[in-house]
């Protein structure tokens, strides 16, 4: 009996309209989405799947960034077993605190790079409000690898020497300052201050897919 | 036992300290519950609502400490309206009123304002020990209240609660002459303190032996704290940012190894990884290592540390440590008896440690008791392992990410695995589930867990038997919270009695009505059966045949609560 529940699960969620049908935003009250699984031939229990309480809970899923268009679309072929982008948020699950969720967040470490450097650095995102504050900090984290390493007077200066680049969630890498801090923020997967002789092949500037305001 | 005189008795049951067991010596008969409740001092309640403050003070005259808890679990995990209640506020209220010589406080999940916490400061001239854990509703002026009133204050313990920072004048509101501290816990206080205060305190105060900074405490700062008091104990690191290149590094290690009695560590809440191994001098000394709040320290500076802690008892970390870690860990900590592996990124719903790390502990720490244990993947296979290496599990903690994945590498249900634990664990008394799992794990808890006291479950079962083996099965049941699964009025109905022998009973989005829930409540007039509306409407659903969103209902000598919001409705 049990293995069935999974399978079930699959083929109810893969069989091509009720997929759309159980990602439709209804108003209907919890036990709505069970009826259907029932007319779908179901009758392995009443149990609410995670899957469905996702969708439940999703909202609008597409009012979002672009990211979950993309993946949506993607996944509609495939099993529909992992939840859209696997971002959606059920309430309370995972069961973590909020004070504990909410310390996490405001930890993102990322690994900083420097072009001639033997060892990478991380530094935390979150400490600082704006693209100066971040680069003047990496200027004095790597100014003494400089000095060291370097006899001459040449100094990190950026935007001069090195260009500071990230790659971002999509795996480009992208020049800094082109989108706001907090968006910068979000996506930045991790650092590299690239000389500037490599640094030529960059992505344009050209505004990507959110374009202008505030993140 | 006639012949002895009451002071005799009374001695005699001074020795006995546990709630429970103080419980039991009041039931052998009359005479020992009058000697018992008028010489008893900590009283312990587990559920604020179960009794109104006038009775415990009428009860139990001699009462000194208390702790009370508020709101019920699943509250930790926004399941409950935020408004839902817990206030401290009549509590000390009455105590105040009834002059209740009270000294120690300790409060889980209320809601404490900061009128509560200034009465409390002006009403208790011996009070020596506040202790807040997860709760909410106050702000630094409640605790500045507290710093300048209680002058014999000992303990101010902060464990993650929400407070409002009006940023760091509270400190300074230590009298010059307050030099009894022991105990002092703000880490979690996002704003910043005036360090020179906060050097000042430290250094009148001998008797600390306990000392967890919030993030806003550097290391220089640290540095010189820790000069002060090489006697402490238990230390929370705040901000660990530096070079360690430098002369205040050097600083630190000296006074570092000066701390020969530190025995927990905690914290790290900015971390230079490499900065770390200023510690290593005092790791093999440590019993408690708590980095669940440190993900800057990652890979192999953090192995690096552990494998320093041969003595270590109880462990909580990220799962950045990852499989390998955790091998690293079962092969150092021979001692490990509770181990905590949290989520780092719970918004992404991606684990980095799966059922390897856990067969590693478990074959590596034969005297693990207590596990909480968030992972990626299962299996039945590796449960068995661990439920046999681990016979001595008092509490069992699964949380698998994506609750109803089923057996990583058969695809089954993980009804066995958790069966062998239960099986082999004869004394376990708390389990959290997740993963596929049909009715047949219910059965096996009925049958095998009979000590289990506390059940936690989550989008698992297929019908009201699962629920009812439970309720049937475990004699010893006092909480029991379910969320997301399709026991229904069946189950709930099976045996209303049995709500009177337990503490609490918590169900959400699963399959009771509100038809059972009142057929509930009219059977069982001690019983408070509370129901929540999704979305904190107003408008309640009065078809009885309509499925309740939430429903807590729990024991109580103090019959409806009277403040309760307009989105509970108590039956």
């Amino acid at each position: 009996m049990s293995p069935e529940i999974g399978t079930h699960q699959l083929e109810s969620d893969t069989a091509g309209d009720m997929n759309f049908k159980e990602t439709e935003l209804t108003l209907a009250l919890p036990g709505e989405s069970r009826t259907l699984k029932e007319m779908n031939g179901g009758t392995i229990g009443t149990k609410r799947g995670f899957l469905e309480t996702v969708d439940l809970n999703l909202g609008s899923p597409r009012a979002d960034c672009s990211d979950k268009d993309r993946n949506e679309s993607e996944n509609d072929v495939l099993t529909a077993a992992k939840p859209p982008a696997a971002k959606a948020q059920v309430v309370g699950w995972p069961p973590v605190r909020d004070y504990r969720k909410n310390a996490m967040k405001s930890c993102k470490y990322v690994k900083v790079a420097v072009d001639g450097a033997p060892y990478l650095r991380k530094v935390n995102l979150e400490m600082y409000n704006s693209y100066e504050q971040l680069l003047s900090a990496l200027e004095d984290m790597f100014s003494c690898f400089t000095i060291r390493n370097y006899l001459n007077e040449r100094k990190m200066v950026n935007g001069v020497e090195n260009v500071p680049t990230y790659e971002d969630k999509d795996g480009d890498w992208m020049m800094l300052g082109d989108v706001p801090w907090k968006m910068f923020v979000e996506s930045c997967k991790r650092l590299r201050l690239m000389k500037s002789s490599e640094a030529n092949g960059l992505a344009p500037r050209t505004p990507s897919k959110c374009s202008s305001t505030s993140g | 036992m006639n012949y002895f005189p009451d002071e005799v008795l009374e001695h005699v049951f001074d020795f006995v300290t546990s709630s429970r067991d103080r419980n039991a010596l009041s039931q052998v008969c009359k005479s020992w519950y009058r000697i018992e409740s008028s010489s008893r001092q900590k009283v312990f309640i587990g559920n604020c609502y179960a009794i109104s403050p006038e009775r415990v003070i009428e009860r139990f005259p001699a009462l000194k400490s208390i702790a009370l808890k508020g709101k019920p679990h699943f509250a930790d995990f926004n399941l409950v309206p935020h408004e839902w209640g817990g206030f401290v506020y009549p509590w000390i209220e009455a105590f105040a009123r009834n002059r209740v010589g009270l000294e120690e406080l300790r409060l889980k999940r209320m809601v404490v304002s900061d009128d509560s916490l200034e009465l409390l400061s002006r009403s208790f001239a011996n009070f020596k020990s506040l202790v807040l854990v997860s709760c909410e509703g106050f702000t630094t002026d409640g605790l500045a209240a507290i710093a300048a009133n209680c002058r014999c204050l000992r303990e101010l313990d902060l464990q993650e609660n929400e407070v409002e920072d009006h940023r760091g004048h509270w400190l300074s509101c230590f009298h010059d002459s307050h030099t009894s501290l022991v105990s002092l816990n703000f880490a979690c206080l996002k704003g910043d303190i005036n360090l020179g205060v906060l050097e000042r305190l430290v250094a009148r105060s001998p008797n600390l032996r306990s000392l967890r900074l919030n993030r806003a405490v550097p290391f220089d700062t640290l540095q010189k704290i820790l000069m002060q008091s090489p006697n402490l104990v238990d230390l929370g690191v705040g901000s660990y940012v530096h070079d360690p290149d430098s002369e205040t590094y050097d600083k630190l290690v000296t006074a570092i190894e000066k701390c020969k009695s530190v025995r927990s560590l905690s914290g790290f809440l900015d971390v230079a990884p490499h900065c770390l191994p200023a510690f290593h001098s005092i790791c093999p000394n440590l019993t408690s290592l708590n980095l669940s709040y440190a993900p800057g320290i990652q890979g192999g500076e953090l192995t690096k540390l552990i494998r320093h802690c041969r003595k270590l008892q109880r462990l909580w970390i990220l799962d950045c440590i990852g499989d390998k870690g955790l091998e690293v860990v079962a092969s150092t900590c021979k001692d490990l008896q509770e181990l905590r592996v949290f989520p780092s990124d719970p918004y992404i719903g991606h684990a980095a440690v799966t059922e390897e790390g856990l067969v590693a502990i478990s074959s590596g720490c034969p005297k693990l008791h207590s596990i909480l244990y968030f992972c990626q993947q299962m299996t039945n296979a590796a449960l068995i392992t661990v439920a046999k290496n681990c016979p001595n599990f008092i509490r069992f903690r699964l949380c698998i990410l994506d609750p109803t994945k089923p057996d990583a590498v058969t695809q089954q249900p993980l009804d066995e695995g958790f069966g062998a634990i239960v099986h082999s664990c004869r004394g376990l008394r708390r389990l959290s589930l997740t993963g596929l799992l049909t009715d047949q794990v219910f059965l096996y808890i009925g049958m095998y867990a009979e000590q289990l006291e506390m059940l936690s479950i989550a989008f698992a079962g297929d019908s009201d038997k699962g629920m009812q083996y439970v309720l049937n099965g475990c004699k010893r049941l006092r909480k029991l919270e379910i969320r997301d699964s399709p026991f229904g009025n069946g189950a709930l109905l099976m045996d209303v009695g049995k709500y009177e022998a337990m503490r609490s009973l918590w169900m959400s989005s699963c399959e009771v009505t509100l038809g059972g829930c009142k057929t509930l409540a009219k059977k069982m007039p001690r019983l408070n059966v509370e129901i929540m509306n999704e979305n904190e409407q107003t408008d309640f659903i009065f078809d009885d045949a309509q499925k309740v969103d939430k429903m807590y209902l729990y024991r109580t000598l103090a019959g409806q609560r009277k403040d309760a919001p307009d989105f509970v409705w108590t039956l």
